[in-house]
């Protein structure tokens, strides 16, 4: 223990006018010192009240530190969030005794010790303030914080939102998860799982679990069910727990879907083509007839009391190149119907089959442009709807969309959501081509949904865009119609801290 | 001799008794040893009277005297009067004062000769306490500190003062009083001398707590070393000083 005698007349040069009254040393008393400096060291401890070991609580799992009483922070060792708990910890640390210092003293992690250097101030005696200087260790104790006992137990949660969509990609799923980001739909979620063809949503209450099924019926078209399971039941005071589940279906048809109307369902909707393109898919279905121009709504109550699949789906699309376009006079909107001539890109060098067709397209698009469309000539499809169709009404080609080329890094980016993924299941060989195979599919279901994403301002709105930090010195090129997004369009990160928690709650619930 | 002890675990014995020359008060309570050590010094020497001040126990606090008399506040019962007036000897007076500063041991501080007083007492108890005790009177502070009688231990041998006194205020006060001043302290450290102690010209009794070099300074400054209840200078010195005067 150190000590330093604060005295403001320590230079003076006055004579001794006093004894020290411990051991008689002639001193000067006008600065009303009555014991000499030696005597106060071997006498006087400040520190007396204050423990020199103390504890704090650290969860393994999780590695943060028990800020009392209930929050658990995450600090790194010697760091200042530390050594203001350890502080808060130390009993005796009182008004009259002032801490001037604290400081790490180095210790070996694994040694789950923790040494702090205090220095601290305090009146030994009247007019007497003395500065002592002493260490403190913290034991630092390992136990389960509340959040991962949690993590490990059962039955915590109380309602949970089971959104399925049966479609072979993820676009759909991609989409929402930015809605939800964008809307902190998510706040009330104490877990999210994946499986196959959608996700859970798991909630403390029942009323967490409305709100999201609200949020859900603004956002998509969906139908759901609930259903209770009966977890207890006091016969004496007639309180019972249940659980909650709420299946939640979105429907099936998904943007750039091609699909084939029920005549009647057609007819009832201004008389629109049965064959039409789904254009949008917010709460109701917008589709297009290529044809005509003509667009209707669909919502979701009316789709779900005759529910139809779509025909093809967008990774069925295939690669046309332009030949020659004709615009016509027939617009609507940013669509210009026009015919074109245009043939398979792999058939180019190979035949000379041409196809002509009718396009919303006709504005973007000009000989040499290669466009994205179904190839239904050469396709079977398995659908009694397509069949009752009058087979000389059906087109060969149904352009759905430029193909733009693509050069450069993006320079934005997206956030992502947490998923808990499902148990490994130790029969599944996880190594196989068929894991590999869910991997690429994913990649690309996101790349897909990326180009969507540069492709349609109207869908951007939807979603939140970060800049990108790898903002690589060569600007992305593209065409001049226009999948370029501006930057005033994207968001600074200045919420790094969600990312990183995000990646951290990936890690612990890894173990 | 200076000798330590305690009354009921405090240590500050100037509160709880007076002594002078020719009278010892101590005060009502249950320390049986407080007052064996006031007999073991005094013996038959001198009278001690056990009494209480207006109800209260801080009878040194509240009363200011020398050998010729005694002073006490105004609230003293009549009672307590009465005992104080068959327990002293009757060439002692007893005066009440009438002081607005009624902790009368706190604003006075005297020996047989001086009487060092509060700035701020009345002139009325100035005269009186000249008149009673027989000495001369200075309004007086000690190291800035108003309450004299707090901050000075006095004997008709020397003063022990405030330990922050300068040399310069010591030298004046010794002028004052006549008698050489020494700064200290009691109990280990503690500067309100006159209430942690009491004096005369051959005693004094400290508190516990007092550590050898203290009571080795109070033992100088007040000669207690050869000092006895018959020894020749009370009486000559009070004729020899009336004489040179």
């Amino acid at each position: 223990m150190n000590y330093t005698p604060i005295s403001h007349q320590q230079n003076s040069n006055q004579v001794a006018t006093v004894l020290c009254c411990n051991c008689g040393t002639p001193m000067d008393g006008s600065g009303g010192l009555v014991m000499c400096y030696e005597c106060i060291k071997l006498t006087c401890d400040i520190t007396t009240n204050i423990p020199r070991e103390a504890h704090i609580s650290f969860c393994r799992n999780c590695e943060r530190f028990l800020q009392p009483p209930t929050q658990w922070v995450h600090c790194q060792l010697e760091s200042r969030e530390l050594l203001a708990i350890c502080l808060k910890r130390l009993k005796g640390l009182t008004k009259d005794i002032r801490l001037v210092d604290a400081s790490f003293i180095w210790t070996e992690p694994h040694s789950r010790r923790i040494k702090v250097k205090l220095t601290v101030q305090g009146e030994a005696m009247p007019n007497t303030i003395i500065q002592q200087t002493f260490e403190v260790e913290y034991v630092v104790i390992a136990m389960q914080c509340a959040d991962c006992a949690k993590s490990y137990t059962t039955h915590t949660w109380r309602a949970a939102v089971q959104i399925r969509q049966k479609v072979p990609h993820k676009r759909t799923f991609l989409y929402l998860e930015q809605l939800i980001l964008k809307y902190n739909a998510h706040v009330d979620t104490i877990s999210i799982q994946e499986s196959t063809d959608g996700l859970d949503f798991f909630y403390n209450q029942k009323n967490h679990a409305v709100k999201m099924i609200d949020f859900l019926n603004s956002v998509v078209p969906i139908k759901f069910k609930k259903s209770e399971e009966l977890i207890s039941q006091d016969t004496h005071t007639g309180a019972s727990t249940f659980k909650f589940t709420y299946s939640v279906e979105i429907a099936p048809i998904c943007r750039d879907d091609l699909v084939v109307l029920p005549k009647k369902l057609a007819r009832s909707m201004g008389d629109i083509g049965q064959f039409v393109i789904c254009s949008k898919v917010s709460n109701s279905l917008q589709f297009l007839d290529p044809t005509t121009l003509k667009t209707c709504d669909l919502p979701a109550s009316i789709y779900y009391r005759d529910p139809f699949m779509s025909l093809a789906e967008a990774s069925q699309l295939v690669e046309f190149i332009i030949l020659d376009v004709e615009p016509t006079t027939i617009t609507k909107g940013k669509h210009v119907l026009a015919d074109v001539q245009l043939a398979r890109a792999s058939d180019l060098g190979v035949n000379d089959q041409v196809y002509y067709t009718k396009t919303h397209l006709g504005a973007i698009l000009h000989p040499g442009d290669s466009a994205m469309g179904y190839f239904i000539a050469n396709s079977n499809y398995n659908s009694d709807l397509f069949d009752s169709l009058k087979q000389e009404y059906v087109p060969d080609v149904v352009l759905v969309k430029k193909q733009y080329a693509r050069r450069g890094n993006r320079h934005w980016k997206l956030k992502r959501m947490a998923k808990e993924h499902k148990d490994i299941d130790a029969g599944n060989d996880y190594s196989s081509r068929q894991q590999k195979q869910e991997m690429e599919r994913a990649e690309r279901d996101y790349e897909l949904f990326l180009q969507g994403l540069e492709e349609d301002a109207e869908l951007r709105q939807g979603v939140n865009m970060y800049k990108s930090k790898a903002e690589a010195g060569d600007e992305p090129e593209y065409d001049e119609y226009g999948n370029e997004i501006n930057l005033d369009e994207l968001l600074d990160e200045l919420d790094d801290m969600d990312l990183g928690e995000d990646e951290d709650m990936e890690e612990g619930n890894e173990f | 001799m200076a000798t330590r002890t305690q009354f009921e675990n405090s240590n500050e014995i100037g509160v709880f008794s007076k002594l002078t020359n020719s009278y010892c008060l101590v005060t009502l309570g249950a320390s049986e040893n407080f007052y064996s050590a006031f007999e073991q010094e005094l013996g038959d020497s001198i009278p001690m009277a056990h009494t209480t001040i207006a109800g209260t126990r801080i009878i040194g606090r509240m009363t200011a005297g020398n050998r010729r008399g005694l002073l006490v506040p105004t609230q003293t019962t009549d009672q307590e009067l009465q005992h104080l007036r068959n327990t002293l000897p009757d060439e002692i007076r007893i005066q009440r004062v009438e002081e607005r500063l009624s902790a009368l041991g706190n604003v006075v501080c005297c020996n047989d000769y001086v009487a060092l007083v509060h700035p701020d007492v009345d002139r009325e108890t100035e005269e009186i306490i000249s008149d009673v005790l027989g000495v001369e009177v200075f309004r007086t502070t000690i190291s800035g500190n108003v309450l004299v009688g707090s901050y000075c231990s006095l004997s008709n041998q020397g003063a022990l003062v405030h330990a922050q006194t300068s040399v310069q205020d010591q030298e004046e006060l010794s002028s004052l009083l006549q008698v050489p001043v020494v700064a200290g302290t009691v109990n280990r450290g503690s500067a309100v001398v006159g209430a942690g102690m009491v004096v005369n010209d051959y005693v004094a009794v400290t508190g516990l707590d007092t550590t050898a070099p203290e009571l080795s300074v109070i033992e100088s400054i007040f000669r207690l070393h050869d000092a006895h209840p018959d020894s020749i200078s009370k009486n000559l010195r009070d004729t020899l000083i009336e004489t040179y005067s």
